[in-house]
């Protein structure tokens, strides 16, 4: 095993997975400015996941690249988290989904800009500003959607419920990466608990912590995703594009 | 003359980029030169006149004929349209995309065009007239948008035409229209030319590393250039001799050249580009003609022209389901938005009072 292979592969997932499914919503928005910042957020998604891919792929020194990373894995190789890979649902869970993945990538980010690895401090460096507004985008949204009518609250309560559990995979203890996960908790309880709390909204009491994604054990979801993704690519073999 | 301004080195758009700048120029002369405003008791109708004839921009402010605005507002908003209903046929690969590089690009390329959209939506409503509006109009199929978007991507390769082809013809048409009578109009075709611009460089890089790729990629190529040839060409509209609009707009300077003018400037630029790609344009008739300094060309299908814009085209249905699913399917996301802004307005004037 080699450890900064495994925690930059799996920031790049996260990233990588991400960006996938924000894509989806383009053309498909509740308004057109939301449109555009669906697409703007899914574009830094994806410049991180090329970084960190990039350079997980030169850490590796088996001469993989950022696309043969992305489009030659299967779904059993793949280390991101089950929350970015569930489906994007109506608005109000796609918004809770970039609420924790955004309150978590924040802290992660910053404290990568200050890792004694350089590439990684750089690409940390970067991205928190990017994550930062990502983190802004989505508390506003959880607010409306929370405070706004009956019908979107109900929706926004119901998509907190839905997803809140698979947070708990995002802390698993891991004290040899540069930024061990497990010190971030406290730190993305608090910033999602203030939103929530503005928002009108509540955590469910739900002991359920569904994990596996860092070993390669996902959800249903990925393979689709992946077969989605991965379709053009792999009918091409060698192929330039 | 139109090919003497594109030298070949200067790849795809670069002589159209050139004349933006120029629009832009002119532009912003004519805004140093300044204008008198219309005087008190002034025959409103030829001040109007004056203010076209020294090509000058008319303003929101200014009084202007009631069909000038009703031509403008159609005419912008069916480009507005456009803008958003042309997402989907790109937005459809996005997913598919064969690199993150190629991802990237084509992403930021769908992103622009709903910026476009949000853009011309804005020019339009200087005519007086709001965005729900001129969105109903489309959604209930009053208003129509370009017949090209009535084709399905079946390939990735048609990801590059489109931005070759149809973004190519997209700038031609809308090169002149940065010198528009209208100046909001005017304004905002220049930074829409500007992007197209750098789309269709994009869509022709797509083509040119397909047409330089494997054997099953260059087929690719070629049947996507093969398909989307004569829907672009229809892009500029019928005839000059069926055309409708065409002399009201030309003398008030909304339009400057006419439909076959635009549509055989379009054919004169891709015949050099095709060439540099190694792709053939599917056209056997196509040849120089030296008296003409022009290239002789089969005229598209305007028959199909037509039923593509009654709505019978491949994709008419379904580019309209999609934006009216949408459109439903976040209403109470909207709601919920004017609900929270005004419990916030409230909360801010308890706080004030």
């Amino acid at each position: 095993m080699n450890g900064p292979f495994d925690f930059t592969l799996r920031l790049g997932d996260d990233a990588l997975i991400a960006a996938q499914r924000l894509a989806e919503w383009s053309t498909r928005a509740p308004e057109m400015e939301e449109d555009i910042a669906l697409a703007n957020i899914a574009l830094d998604q994806l410049g991180a996941a090329r970084l960190l891919l990039t350079y997980a792929g030169e850490l590796e020194g088996a001469g993989r690249d950022e696309d043969a990373l992305a489009y030659l894995r299967d779904d059993r190789e793949f280390r991101n988290c089950l929350l970015v890979e569930l489906p994007n649902g109506d608005f109000a869970v796609t918004m809770a989904k970039l609420l924790l993945l955004s309150a978590y990538q924040l802290p992660l980010y910053t404290a990568l800009a200050g890792c004694a690895d350089e590439r990684l401090a750089a690409i940390g460096a970067k991205a928190r500003k990017e994550s930062a507004y990502h983190l802004d985008h989505a508390s506003l949204w959880v607010r409306r959607l929370g405070d706004g009518t009956e019908e979107s609250h109900r929706r926004m309560q119901a998509a907190v419920d839905e997803v809140w559990p698979y947070t708990h995979e995002l802390f698993t203890p891991d004290p040899a990466a540069p930024v061990d996960p497990a010190s971030l908790r406290a730190d993305v309880d608090a910033t999602v608990t203030a939103v929530l709390d503005e928002a009108t909204l509540t955590l469910p009491r739900t002991g359920w912590a569904p994990a596996g994604g860092r070993d390669g054990v996902h959800t249903e979801h990925l393979s689709y995703l992946l077969a989605e993704m991965q379709v053009l690519h792999r009918a091409h073999p060698g192929a330039s594009w | 003359m139109y090919g003497n301004d594109f030298p070949a080195d200067d790849g795809p758009g670069g002589g159209l980029l050139g004349e933006v700048e120029a629009a832009e120029a002119a532009l912003r002369e004519a805004a140093e030169r300044g204008r008198r405003g219309a005087t008190a008791g002034e025959d409103l109708a030829a001040y109007f006149a004056e203010v076209i004839d020294a090509d000058q921009k008319i303003e929101p402010r200014d009084w202007m004929p009631e069909a000038y605005r009703k031509t403008l507002i159609r005419q912008i908003a069916q480009h507005a349209h456009s803008e958003i209903i042309g997402m989907q046929p790109e937005g459809n690969w996005i997913s598919r995309a064969p690199s993150l590089k190629r991802k990237a690009i084509l992403l930021a390329k769908v992103q622009d065009e709903a910026g476009h959209g949000l853009y011309l939506y804005a020019a339009a409503e200087t005519l007086g007239v709001s965005r729900d509006e001129l969105v109903d109009l489309l959604l209930s199929g009053r208003q129509k948008y370009s017949s090209i978007f009535n084709y399905p991507t079946l390939t990735w390769a048609d990801v590059g035409a489109i931005g070759w082809l149809v973004d190519g013809a997209a700038i031609v048409n809308q090169v002149p229209l940065c010198r528009c009578s209208y100046g909001p109009y005017a304004r905002a075709m220049i930074r829409v030319c500007k992007e197209e611009s750098f789309h269709q460089r994009q869509g022709y890089e797509i083509l040119h590393t397909l047409a330089h790729g494997t054997p099953a990629q260059q087929a690719m190529a070629q049947d996507a250039v093969d398909r989307w040839w004569y829907p672009s060409l229809a892009m500029f509209g019928p005839p000059d001799t069926d055309s409708t609009h065409s002399a009201q707009s030309m003398a008030w300077k909304i339009k400057r050249f006419s439909n076959d003018e635009l549509r055989q400037r379009f054919v004169d630029m891709c015949v050099q580009q095709a060439e540099v790609l190694g792709l053939s344009i599917p056209d056997p008739d196509l040849r120089w003609n030296d008296e003409r300094q022009a290239y002789d060309f089969t005229q598209p299908d305007y028959d199909e022209l037509m039923r593509v814009i009654k709505g019978e085209g491949p994709c008419n249905r379904q580019r309209m389901e999609h934006r009216r699913r949408a459109h439903a399917e976040g209403a109470w996301v909207r709601e919920a938005a004017a609900a929270y802004a005004a419990k916030q307005a409230a909360k801010k004037e308890k706080v004030a009072a």
